[in-house]
């Protein structure tokens, strides 16, 4: 099957190694994808804030963009990575699903440029169609080096199985565990996988974002995690490069590793951490390193 | 009561069962809820009692929908009275699509002595596509062919029909 | 037996019931009586306040006497409230009781309808049918039925204990079966009972023993009801007994074979200590168990796996009462009421996984915590966390499985009492601070508030709100290797973060897993959340809808000892019928006119109680009246219409029919039957 790739605004700047890494894992095991032609930005949570009907109206503009370049494919399957990108997405399908007014509304905004949204396109995260549609026997069978010994937590965001997603449990959602175990790591058991990081909030009010970080971290370190991998261009970006902020804030010498799951995967697949983006990281995974390399510590 | 100055109404005959969908009825009152009047009821032992002349009948006398209420399959007071009901309600469904008669005038629901929410939403969903369906009006329907016959009867045969009458 | 009036020429008595306001305030009552007394056949017609009233069923015997009428029609509620009160009344004053029919214009309109002009049309409408359809109605004769004095129980709990007991004592026989290998039932578990704090064991294991050594009760533990066939007054039942793989009546109880069991030591989760302790192979459920007989597991036994084992237990048996191939036997009785009590089953808290339960170790039911403050449970009453510390802070949180739109939306009724009371016991045996977690404390039962009362005085925390999550992360240095109990608490409007070193979660009641199947079993009914339903919640809350079937205790919805101690009143209504010694059915049975049977049989695979047999002499079908339960699945199925079924006969719906439809045809029917 062939699917449609909606990287959105993150994936193209700050979550760049999102997009890198995510791209060479459906690469190398030849899952097979297109991007999408002409996308808009979801709107993100902001611009649902701020004015609903046009927020629905420009994310069901991605979605009726999708359903006209896959007019002929038998299934409309579009891949939507970041997580505030898969929310809204959902979100809006779900909306306007149960809502006929809204609808109506929103497909006269689109017929204006000659669109139109039928409801048919499937929104899919990475991790589902990694997990349910390939397959973590066929991960299995991909896998170039075992990641034996390294204990990894799983962190998912608080967008990416809530509140819409069907295909894992809101509060105790377990397929990147499940991923982790195909790789041969081990998943670190921990009740702050769905927990809020802080978002925009710590770029905004630190004083209520970094706490929240500082949680999450502390928490995964003190769980013996080697890395924390996660689902969200957000999430990455707080939990990684505000360490040392945190530090500073509550007396710690907390550093740990925040990757993207794509590039967790891409490594035991055998992929260099160069395609996967690995060489813009702050803080590097030197406990994945080694566990890739045999114990010898790879610089990138 | 149907005269012309009023508002037509559809008139719905109901079946329900003792155990289940009477009892339900009871605890939809009990817990008063609300639904719409247009549903009569006719109290029997089990939905396997209805013979498929009561239904006719009901047509035949001016109703516009019937209604069977049964307990849910397995659950039959009488063990499986409510699956002899459904193995008629198929025949009879049948023939009354040849009969002209819209599917949704006769309808079959399992609903257990617990739901007396169902009997609430059942019953408004009825009255509401028998309303959509608009009068059945089969005893009209029926004078207007009798009157229809006995012209042709005369046309046919005048002194005959002359006798008759 | 009844005069009939003359009733060749119907004299209908029409009555419609105010019902206080509860019918007049929808229904225009008076219009109605006004329009039935303009319908043929009406002689009189009446509305009145109460018409169930002592008064207002004076009034009917009065107008039968002085109107000469033959024929009853009351608009009140529904029948299956009063319609046996309306019979009695009319039979009383000397008219069959099957010239009586009832319309309900509470249930099935003034309650269901607020338009006051469509709800007085519908009330017309059905009081049109009934009038109709009494021209039809037949003088008939009541059925009766013998009552076999046994009765069944199902469920050994307080409930059953109680109801077995007082048939018992009345004289009559008991079978008492109950699935697990003791009686004792829930409470035997808990350790104090509220309000009173007395120990459970010492109010419960008497009444066990006395249940056992009672001569009118055979007591059938390990057994479950397989089938039950029959009618009220006639049941026949066959009960399963498992096998326990020793002979109960030779073993005395001794233990000497668990002592004597190859493995040295228990290793197996033990089922009455909810897995906090461990059991060999051969075990006895706890010390005081009723029957005191030792049972074989044989997924754990090790000579049931390989036939192995050097038997050392056999050995040991003095009687050798061991028997290791023992089957299962059945056992056939007739009994003429059964006792439904098969209590309740708690709510398995994994399915709320914000309370951590299965997940973090410190997390307890409170079933759990019942074993664990009992002096014979698995730490001899020590309280004590999975890690073998003592706790220093205890959080009940109440309410989990009850009252959720998540998982029951009920309340559970004793979760607030018990929450109190191990609150109380797990201060007194470890000085822990406790911290309740509520959302409202209900406690309306005999001194239950003073309960409540007296451990706020004892320094019992009282946290209001729901709690969000149980968790280990920690956000302070003090959190750490701790619970932290996260909640808001509405009364001071502030999220709280409580670290706590046990938490208990106080589970709701739920019905069985397999409430569903003994409900089919024995053919009653369930409500929407699958507790077994009463016939009424405040007249008859231990009858069921099938005659001669009782229900007691927790099975028809949450209740405590004292509650369902007072349920167990159901033996009460058995030994009623019991001691009448024969019960009335309606006598709505369907026969077969011979003259018009075709003999194609195609009634006789219907009946699904093999009432109807083929008269080979006469080629006719028969329908044994005895055997008939009134269905009328025959009747509607008959092709020839040669059979009719009393109560329900086609020309009386058909009538109702037409009395609910046609409007012009009543006068043409009035002069048909004046010349009949």
């Amino acid at each position: 099957m062939r699917y449609l790739y909606y990287p959105g605004c993150s994936l193209k700047c700050t979550g760049r190694s999102y997009e890198e890494s995510l791209l060479a894992v459906l690469k190398a095991l030849k899952i097979d994808f297109v991007e999408l032609n002409d996308w808009n930005c979801c709107g993100a949570t902001a611009y649902m804030a701020v004015d609903e009907s046009k927020a629905f109206a420009i994310a069901s503009r991605n979605l009726a963009l999708a359903e006209e370049q896959f007019k002929n494919e038998k299934e409309i399957h579009i891949i939507a990575p970041c997580s505030a990108c898969y929310m809204v997405l959902l979100k809006t399908q779900n909306y306007l699903a149960h809502n006929a007014g809204e609808m109506k509304k929103i497909q006269s905004a689109l017929k204006e440029s000659g669109l139109s949204y039928e409801g048919k396109v499937k929104i899919r995260h990475p991790l589902d169609v990694l997990v349910n549609d390939f397959g973590l026997k066929e991960i299995t069978k991909a896998v170039k080096h075992h990641l034996k010994g390294i204990k990894v937590a799983s962190y998912y965001g608080c967008q990416t199985v809530r509140p819409l997603a069907t295909f894992d449990d809101a509060r105790e959602p377990v397929s990147m565990d499940e991923l982790v175990r195909a790789i041969g790591a081990e998943p670190v058991d921990w009740p702050l996988k769905t927990r809020c990081c802080g978002a925009s909030l710590t770029g905004i009010i630190e004083q209520v974002g970094l706490p929240l970080s500082y949680i999450i971290l502390h928490e995964a370190a003190k769980r013996r995690a080697d890395v924390v991998i996660t689902a969200c261009p957000l999430c990455q970006f707080n939990l990684e490069c505000y360490q040392t902020e945190i530090n500073k804030n509550y007396q710690n010498d907390l550093r740990i590793g925040v990757i993207y799951f794509s590039q967790l995967l891409g490594l035991a697949l055998g992929i260099s951490p160069k395609e996967l983006g690995m060489q813009r990281l702050f803080v590097k995974p030197e406990g994945v390193y080694k566990a890739v390399k045999g114990g010898e510590t790879v610089y990138v | 009561m149907l005269s012309s100055d009023k508002k037509w109404e559809p008139r719905i005959i109901a079946f329900f069962c003792n155990w289940c969908t009477y009892t339900a009825a009871d605890l939809a009152g009990v817990s008063r809820l609300k639904y719409a009047p247009n549903v009569r009821v006719i109290r029997v032992m089990c939905s396997g009692r209805v013979d498929p002349q009561f239904i006719l009948h009901v047509f035949a006398s001016g109703a516009d929908g019937v209604l069977i209420g049964g307990c849910h399959p397995g659950d039959c007071h009488y063990s499986e009275g409510n699956y002899k009901m459904l193995r008629r309600f198929m025949l009879l469904k049948r023939m009354l699509k040849k009969m002209g008669i819209e599917e949704d005038r006769c309808r079959l629901e399992w609903i257990s002595a617990a739901e007396g929410e169902k009997v609430k939403s059942v019953i408004n969903d009825m009255v509401e596509k028998v309303r959509k369906l608009g009068p059945l009006g089969i005893p009209k329907r029926i004078s207007k062919i009798d009157k229809e016959i006995k012209i042709i009867e005369k046309e046919i045969n005048p002194e005959e029909a002359v006798e008759h009458a | 037996m009844y005069s009939t009036n003359g009733n060749n020429i119907p004299r209908i008595g029409f009555y419609i019931c105010h019902c206080g306001h509860n019918i007049a305030s929808i229904v225009d009552v008076v219009e109605v009586q006004k329009y039935a007394a303009t319908l043929p056949g009406v002689t009189v017609s009446r509305d009145y306040k109460y018409m169930c009233s002592d008064p207002g069923q004076e009034l009917i015997q009065q107008d039968i006497k002085e109107h000469n009428l033959n024929r009853i029609v009351v608009a009140s509620c529904s029948p299956l409230l009063h319609e046996h009160t309306f019979r009695l009344a009319a039979e009383k004053a000397g008219l069959n009781p099957y010239y009586f029919h009832m319309v309900n214009v509470r249930e099935n309109v003034s309650w269901v309808h607020d338009n006051k002009e469509q709800a007085t049309e519908k009330a017309k409408d059905l009081a049109r049918a009934a009038i109709k359809r009494v021209f039809f109605h037949k003088p008939l004769e009541k059925k009766t039925v013998q009552i076999k004095p046994d009765v069944l129980i199902v469920g050994g709990g307080i409930a059953g204990i109680h109801s077995a007991l007082t048939i018992a004592n009345a004289g009559k026989h008991v079978y008492l079966v109950e699935r697990e290998p003791t009686i004792g039932g829930h409470m035997a578990m808990f350790d104090k009972t509220f309000p009173t704090l007395d120990c459970a064991a010492c109010i419960l294991t008497p009444k066990m023993s006395a249940v056992k050594s009672h001569p009118n009760i055979t007591l059938w533990t390990y057994s479950e009801v397989e089938k039950i066939d029959g009618f009220v007054g006639n049941y026949k039942a066959t009960i399963k007994r498992k096998p326990r793989y020793v002979n109960e009546e030779l073993c005395v109880g001794c233990l000497d074979c668990i002592e004597a069991c190859i493995y040295k030591e228990a290793k197996y989760p033990d089922e009455f200590n909810l897995g906090l302790s461990k059991r060999k192979p051969i075990y006895i459920p706890f010390p005081q168990a009723t029957p005191q007989v030792v049972l074989f597991d044989p997924e754990t036994c090790i000579d049931f796996k390989s036939h192995r084992c050097k038997k050392t237990c056999i050995e040991a048996c003095e009687r050798n009462a061991i028997d290791l191939k023992q089957t299962a036997k059945f056992e056939e009785i007739e009994v003429g009421t059964v006792i439904i009590s098969t209590g309740f089953k708690t709510y398995d808290p994994k399915l709320s996984p914000q309370y951590g339960y299965g997940k973090l170790p410190n997390v307890y039911t409170s079933l759990e915590i019942e074993r664990l403050v009992n002096a014979s449970g698995p730490t001899a009453g020590e309280v004590v966390t999975r890690d073998g510390k003592k706790p220093e802070s205890v959080g009940i949180i109440h309410c989990v499985g009850s009252r959720d739109e998540k998982s029951n939306k009920w309340c559970s009724r004793v979760c607030c009492m018990y929450s109190l009371k191990l609150a109380h016991l797990i201060k007194e045996h470890t000085g822990a601070e406790v911290y309740n977690f509520y959302i409202d404390m209900r406690t309306p039962g005999k001194g239950y508030e003073e309960f409540y009362d007296k451990f706020m005085n004892e320094g019992v925390h009282f946290i209001r709100g729901r709690v969000a999550e149980v968790t280990d992360w920690a956000l302070v240095p003090e959190e750490e290797n701790k619970l932290t109990i996260r909640v808001e608490d509405t009364l001071i409007g502030v999220v709280r973060r409580i670290p706590v070193d046990m938490v208990v979660l106080s589970v709701g009641l739920e019905p069985r897993e397999d409430a569903s199947e003994i409900r089919r079993m024995f053919n009653i009914s369930c409500s929407s959340e699958g507790f077994f339903l009463e016939r009424h919640p405040k007249l008859a809350p231990v009858n069921t809808f099938t005659d001669g079937i009782f229900i007691a205790g927790a099975c028809q919805g949450p209740k405590d000892i004292p509650d369902t101690v007072a349920q167990a009143g159901a033996a009460a209504e058995a030994l009623s019928l019991i001691s009448a010694g024969k019960i009335e059915l309606e006598p709505n049975t369907a026969q077969v006119i011979e003259k018009y049977c075709s003999g194609c049989k195609s009634c006789i695979p219907l009946c699904p109680y093999t009432a109807i047999s083929f008269k080979e002499d006469i080629k006719k079908a028969y329908i044994n009246e005895a055997l008939c339960k009134g269905c009328g699945t025959c009747v509607a199925a008959c092709p020839s219409g040669s059979i009719t079924q009393n109560m329900f006969e086609d020309e009386q719906i058909f009538s109702e029919i037409e009395g609910l439809l046609k409007f012009a045809g009543i006068e043409l029917e009035e002069k048909e039957v004046e010349h009949a």
